[in-house]
């Protein structure tokens, strides 16, 4: 490194540290959405699932998660779990791939939420630990409520992801709007999917465009006013574009009343999908008061 | 549907389709991007409006398609007046006619899918699936991007959103078709060729107002040239070969610019573009300015 790339490196490494945090989550975002959009590959594999009707998949998924949150049984959640897992495995979704999607984020978010339940609901304690006046004290029925509702959320959020892993989003959409959704709803929600990749694509642009023209530090206050201009400025871009997409939507006759092309046709599996969902989910409500 | 406009209007032949007299459009009342435009676009015409950027080219074909409504002035589009055409009177059967494909294709593809969008014009048109299946498969293939219908929008190219966005007005089988900068942003290869399908678009008795500040697909795709002057009026309107032919009003419309030009060590000063983009029928092109040796520190 020659004496004045020396000399400029530790300035643009403090630059891009401090506005580091922004960019990487702008950058992480759209990462996500890429890698969502990515996962229609498994979409469009041609496995079990992938098959079947949208419209019976939303309907017997919803029957399973519906299940799912009403059951307290750990062995009832765990058959429902193992049920999850064998009908990803046959529809070729790689066992790695599914179980890390669903399990790194699990134990963060619904750990976090019943960690106090350990410790307050009633029941033995499993060990008790004197801090002072503090006394913690861990209780069995508290570990085994906790180990439930990870388990449960577990399971909502593997159903949620095989759901989404193994339909085109498209089609999602169609089949919420064939269920009764509201057309608005749809159209929003498939809108704002279409166009936060684009947004967060500009913002990224507006990053890698900075740094690009940046050859020293900048003060923490000239990059709180960088970032501020910059989101009224995509708030500003955003809004254009808008309405920009409103005038090629009159364009094209809309005239508020949104209509959408569905072609499925239902074809005996997509009977037996349902019919097995149905009966997995009654199994699993009706399996505690049946068991011993 | 075939490559041929399909619809009629109720306008005789010798009546303009759009008429245009006087007309300014200022954004949000102050932005002026149309100071008093006169304009006759007739039926079957190719008509290419040339303009620098900021001359009010994609301005004026939202006024053409009726999304927005003059500020000032008179503006008839298809015997009807377009400023109620653009608060909705009629502007369902207005937009069945006139289609507009927009500068910037992630505008007009905001579906999950390519076919939906080719297919949101026909929909909202009330036409039977089967008819909307027929339009769109028909719209894919002449844009030949049968291939990208189940696909995302953002997962395309520039040149197949630019297709794609082409084939989401083509399935409503306007009879005029307004095209902002088609060929803006496109690598040459995927420029030419989507300059040959608008030329075949233009076939038998379909409108198309294309504009650009691209001299070299001029002559490809027009039968007549309005120029839009940097004061957003029409500077001039002639045949392509009348047009590009004037070099003196191509540079007042900051369509092209005079450089300083190297050739083997001899330097000399010209119009750029003008040379390589004259309509083969058109009159001789101008004569470059005289060859004289670069001293050894302008070679720098």
């Amino acid at each position: 490194m020659s004496t004045v790339e020396a000399s400029r490196a530790p300035l643009e490494r403090d630059a891009r540290r401090s506005l580091g945090w922004v960019e990487h989550t702008l950058a992480g975002i759209s990462g996500s959405i890429e890698r969502a959009v990515f996962t229609e590959e498994h979409a469009r594999l041609p496995g079990w699932l992938q098959a079947r009707d949208p419209r019976i998949k939303l309907v017997s998924f919803l029957a399973l998660v519906l299940a799912a949150s009403l059951s307290s049984s750990l062995y009832v959640l765990v058959g429902l779990y193992a049920v999850t897992l064998a009908a990803a495995l046959s529809s070729g979704i790689p066992a790695d791939f599914f179980i890390r999607r669903v399990w790194l984020g699990i134990p963060l978010f619904a750990g976090i939420v019943v960690l106090p339940a350990i410790f307050f609901v009633p029941g033995d304690p499993l060990f008790s630990l004197s801090l002072g006046p503090v006394v913690i004290a861990p209780t069995l029925a508290g570990v085994e409520t906790a180990v439930v509702f990870v388990t449960r959320v577990a399971v909502c959020v593997s159903l949620a992801v095989l759901l989404v892993l193994t339909t085109p989003w498209a089609d999602l959409l169609k089949g919420l709007r064939s269920l009764g959704v509201p057309q608005v709803f749809v159209l929003v929600l498939s809108m704002a999917y279409r166009y936060i990749f684009l947004l967060l694509h500009t913002a990224n642009g507006l990053f890698e465009a900075r740094r690009s023209r940046l050859v020293g530090g900048t003060t923490a206050r000239e990059q709180r006013h960088w970032i501020a201009g910059s989101i009224g400025g995509l708030t500003s871009r955003s809004f254009k574009l808008s309405n920009d997409v409103y005038a090629a939507m009159l364009a094209r006759g809309f005239t508020g009343e949104m209509r959408s092309y569905i072609e499925y046709r239902l074809a005996l599996r997509d009977g037996l999908l349902f019919v097995a969902a149905i009966a997995v989910s009654a199994a699993a409500l009706l399996a505690p008061r049946l068991l011993p | 549907m075939s490559e041929e406009g399909a619809n009629t209007s109720s306008l005789n032949a010798e009546e303009p389709l759009f008429r245009l007299r006087g007309v300014r459009y200022a954004y949000q009342g102050r932005q002026t991007a149309l100071d008093g435009v006169d304009l006759d676009v007739w039926r079957g015409e190719q008509l290419v409006l040339l303009g620098a950027n900021g001359s009010g080219k994609s301005t004026l074909l939202k006024l053409l398609d009726g999304i927005l409504a003059p500020s000032a002035g008179e503006m008839h589009a298809l015997g009807r007046e377009v400023a109620a055409v653009a608060s909705g009177v009629d502007a369902f059967r207005f937009h069945r006619e006139v289609g507009l494909v927009f500068q910037d294709p992630d505008v007009q593809l905001f579906s999950a899918t390519v076919f939906d969008d080719v297919a949101f014009g026909p929909l909202q048109l009330g036409l039977a699936p089967q008819e909307v299946k027929a339009r769109c498969d028909e719209a894919l293939r002449l844009m030949g991007i049968e291939g990208l219908s189940s696909r995302a929008p953002f997962e395309l190219s520039g040149g197949e959103k630019k297709r794609a966005a082409i084939a989401s007005v083509l399935s409503l089988e306007p009879s005029v078709l307004l095209l902002d900068e088609p060929t803006a942003s496109l690598d040459p290869r995927t420029k030419w060729v989507l300059v040959d399908l608008i030329r075949r678009l233009a076939t038998a008795g379909r409108t198309i107002v294309t504009t650009t500040h691209e001299l070299d697909i001029v002559p490809v795709i027009a039968d007549r040239v309005v120029v839009l002057g940097e004061d957003r009026r029409v500077l001039a309107d002639g045949t392509p070969g009348q047009i590009l032919g004037d070099r003196d009003l191509l540079v007042r419309a900051n369509l092209i610019h005079e450089h300083l030009h190297e050739h083997a060590g001899l330097r000399h000063r010209h119009p750029h573009d003008v040379e390589h983009h004259m309509d083969p029928g058109g009159p001789p092109g101008p004569e470059v300015g005289a060859m004289e040796p670069i001293a050894p520190t302008q070679r720098e």
